[in-house]
């Protein structure tokens, strides 16, 4: 296990760069993930964030047709606030693991 | 007299009736099993279909050639469970009590969840082949190809027998291979998944297949609509892919009943304990097969594994023990690579598909991640031993637990 210091914080991560441990995440932290991956967080990126955090942290799959029924954001506004890779972008930013797929 | 219910009378609930008659006793179990159809179908067998290797015949039998004495059976739509009562309800009004109940109702494809799949190029352009319907009206459209841009795409994730989609764009790359027609062929593979497959090795080893067979793959896809104007799959971030015929995997959902129940997830799926196969609603109520949101393949081999541990651990429930059994995620899946050749992968929630020997360790005859005739072999065998062996819920020669042994790290 890795750690890095984020935002003046020194944090366990993946090798990709994931947080391990959802806990040590901070506001501050998720501004510098954002930043190193091109975006600015917005209201309702935080509003996102959190969404995201209480459903992983109470053990929930996180899908990308759930984030659509969030009530936060549709599927469509969700790829315009993560460009590109969403669900990743948007994972690693909450500081929780990567989402894994299984099928 | 005892009551166990049993829903759905595809792979896994007919396996378990088989299973459950055969220890408890007929004087104080009645045993009931459920479902709408009569006829059972041999879903594997649907991949071959389009490519004119089966027919409708090869993967059709009546339901009631596996069903074991002293089982009732009732063909009817169910309408919904009522867990706070211990009751089911079916179409007719007809209602049905349980001491315990055993959910198998699978998963169906849902193309209405894609804007326009379901338009007007459906089974004209656009097939599925997760069907009896698309599968035989693809067979037909190929018989007549003249060539263009062969699209095959996994609308969402989970879906069931997630080998399913590689082997139709190998058995598609042979098919017109042998036409002389693959030069006017373009196949390009699109998928949700970010390669050929969820785990590293696998994906390695797929990845590299389709590259040698000139198979396009665009990962990352995750489709809003079709475009049936211009002939277009578009996902959420723009990216178009044209296409002359598309062949979709729709998403994949539990039955509505589950979701009348309110007993389904997001899509349908009954939230199920991963390890026992108990239900996370009700305490006499387990889940086996497609219809489970347990983390690992949707597949048959995965019914027959679960089998074991489902049958195991309802003993325990009905005589008041702790389980005893855990379910590993265990799956076995044989992979068609074309011209008469397959490989194979078997994994499990924690072990990546791994490379070596199977059953035997250092024997095989079956090669993990390798392409060989005898693994196509294997499938070819699996359609005998799945009508002949599994459905009745005999024992086969291989563990429900994954074993490390054979394997290389
Ligand atoms: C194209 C294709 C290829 C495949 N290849 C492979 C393979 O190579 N290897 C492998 O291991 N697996 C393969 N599979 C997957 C395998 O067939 C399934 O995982 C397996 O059959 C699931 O069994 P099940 O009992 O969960 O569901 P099913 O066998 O689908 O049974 C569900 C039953 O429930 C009934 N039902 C549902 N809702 C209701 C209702 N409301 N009222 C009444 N009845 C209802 C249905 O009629 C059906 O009979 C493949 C599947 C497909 C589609």
């Amino acid at each position: 296990m890795a750690t890095k210091t984020i935002a003046g914080i020194s944090v366990d991560v993946s090798g990709e760069g994931y947080m391990n441990d959802p806990s040590q995440w901070t506001k501050e932290i998720a501004t510098e993930i954002a930043k190193e991956e091109g975006i600015d967080l917005t209201e309702k990126h935080f509003e996102l964030i959190s969404w995201i955090r209480t459903k992983v942290m109470s053990g929930e799959a996180l899908t990308i047709r759930g984030i659509g029924k969030s009530g936060i954001v549709d599927i469509k506004e969700f790829y315009q606030l993560f460009p590109g890779a969403p669900l990743k972008k948007a994972t690693k930013i909450s500081g929780v693991p990567k989402p894994a797929s299984c099928i | 007299m005892k009551k166990l219910l049993i829903l759905g009378a595809g792979t896994g609930g007919t396996i378990m009736a088989n299973k459950m008659r055969k220890v408890l006793e007929r004087d104080e179990w009645d045993i009931t099993i459920v479902d709408q159809f009569k006829t059972h179908y041999y879903q594997p067998g649907f991949l071959f279909i389009p490519f004119g290797m089966y027919k409708k015949n090869d993967v059709i039998k009546p339901k009631s050639d596996f069903f074991p004495v002293g089982l009732n059976v009732i063909y009817s739509k169910i309408d919904k469970i009522e867990p706070e009562n211990n009751r089911v309800l079916l179409e007719e009004g007809v209602v049905l009590n349980y001491d315990y109940l055993i959910i198998a109702t699978g998963t169906r494809t849902a193309p209405e969840e894609t804007p326009g799949l379901k338009g007007d190029l459906w089974y004209k352009d656009i097939f599925d082949f997760y069907t009896i319907e698309g599968a035989l009206a693809l067979a037909d459209y190929f018989k007549t190809w003249k060539g263009g841009k062969l699209v095959v795409n996994i609308a969402e994730l989970p879906y069931k027998c997630p080998v399913a989609p590689l082997e139709f764009v190998f058995f598609a790359d042979a098919f017109f291979t042998e036409r002389g027609l693959r030069d006017k062929v373009e196949i390009t593979y699109v998928t949700p998944l970010p390669g050929a497959f969820t785990k590293p090795r696998a994906t390695k080893m797929l990845g590299e297949l389709l590259k040698d067979k000139n198979i396009h793959i665009i990962p990352d896809f995750n489709i809003a609509e079709v475009d049936n104007v211009n002939k277009k799959i578009i996902d959420y971030a723009g990216v178009e892919v044209p296409f002359d015929c598309l062949v979709s995997v729709p998403t994949n959902m539990g039955d509505p009943m589950i979701e009348r129940s309110g007993m389904g997830d997001e899509l349908n799926f009954v939230p199920t304990d991963k390890y026992t196969l108990q239900s996370q609603k009700a305490e006499n109520i387990f889940v086996i097969g497609d219809a489970a949101n347990v983390p690992t393949s949707k597949a048959g081999s995965v019914v027959h594994f679960e089998a074991d541990i489902l049958q195991e651990n309802l003993m325990c429930a009905i005589e008041g023990r702790p389980f005893t059994a855990k379910f590993d995620g265990h799956a076995n899946c044989y992979i068609e690579t074309g011209y008469g050749k397959g490989t194979l992968i078997d994994f499990n929630y924690d072990t990546e598909p791994l490379a070596g020997s199977f059953p035997f360790p250092g024997i095989g005859p079956f090669g993990l991640l390798k392409v060989s005739r005898m693994n196509h072999y294997g499938k070819l065998i699996f359609r005998w031993i799945y009508w002949h062996i599994l459905l009745k819920g005999k024992e086969m020669p291989i563990d429900s637990e994954m074993q490390m042994a054979g394997k290389k790290l």
